[in-house]
């Protein structure tokens, strides 16, 4: 169990819950800041989240191209496209 | 630890498992720009709708999926290891991250029972329209995410795996990943973001 806790594995995954309760906490308490700002920030942290799960739980930091480039377009296009969407940028 | 420079830099899992996962992702990006355009063209209705869900519900299920994803990951390392021990390892956290997913099925059965009762349904606006289809489909995903892990957990049991077997297990860990990714991004679409 103590060797589990000293993974890279768990320590990403201690890293995304965090961002997910950062998140939580951001989308319940809109008075802290104006919507759009609030929305831009949960969107960033979001896709960090699923480059964090590929890069590292699905393996692709290691992963043959075109694969990795694959995944790594799809987190910057993607979000990129949602924000534009959103009118944040 | 080894990292991605120590190890041979490979590809997990088969060619046809990342078609398919890319694919996926690729739809559900669709579904990602509807519920934004939704967000910035009416955000009255969706910050009024988000209001009556549960965000704690969605937090949880993303903890959930989460924490099924790193046991995934770690079966998957157990299940390169020789030596039957490792792989009743990988058995057992296949197990748990079965369990997760379960939970997350039923966490998600109960907010479309409290919606329901509440008269919160598909055709209540286009908010809740969305919310149901594409949460949905994701469900869909898990219900057959929870049918590849049994599965992982009867292949990664063997005493003696091939490299085949491991193949496999690494293609059944990617789509779970892509199913805990997916949820990732449509959970603060539809709770948060607004």
């Amino acid at each position: 169990m103590a060797a589990l806790l000293r993974t890279r594995l768990f320590a990403v995954y201690v890293v995304l819950v965090a961002a997910t309760c950062v998140s939580w906490i951001l989308g319940a308490d809109h008075g802290s800041g104006s919507h759009t700002t609030v929305a831009a920030i949960v969107l960033v942290v979001a896709f960090v989240k699923v480059w964090l799960v590929g890069h590292e739980f699905m393996e692709l930091g290691g992963a043959l191209q075109p694969l990795k480039g694959i995944f790594e377009a799809y987190v910057v296009v993607v979000l990129a496209v949602l924000l534009v969407l959103y009118n944040v940028v | 630890m080894s990292t991605p420079s120590a190890r041979a830099r490979r590809s997990p899992g088969e060619v046809g498992i990342w078609v398919f996962v890319i694919g996926d992702m690729i739809v559900f990006a669709v579904f990602f720009a509807v519920i934004v355009v939704l967000a910035a063209e009416q955000p009255d209705l969706v910050r009024e709708s988000q209001a009556r869900l549960s965000v704690t519900s969605g937090a949880l299920n993303t903890i959930l999926l989460l924490t099924s994803s790193v046991l995934v990951a770690l079966a998957v390392r157990a299940a390169r290891e020789p030596g039957a021990a490792h792989h009743l390892r990988a058995r057992k956290l296949f197990g748990f991250a079965l369990a997760c997913g379960l939970g997350f099925a039923v966490i998600k059965a109960a907010e479309y029972g409290t919606k329901i009762d509440a008269g919160l349904v598909p055709a209540t606006n286009d908010f809740f329209a969305y919310f149901y289809v594409f949460t949905a489909i994701h469900l869909l995903h898990v219900t057959a995410g929870i049918g590849v892990l049994v599965w992982l957990m009867r292949l990664s049991g063997r005493p003696a795996l091939t490299a085949k077997d491991r193949m496999l297990i690494e293609s059944g860990a990617s789509y779970w990943h892509m199913v805990d990714l997916l949820w990732v991004v449509l959970f603060p679409l539809l709770y948060l973001v607004n």
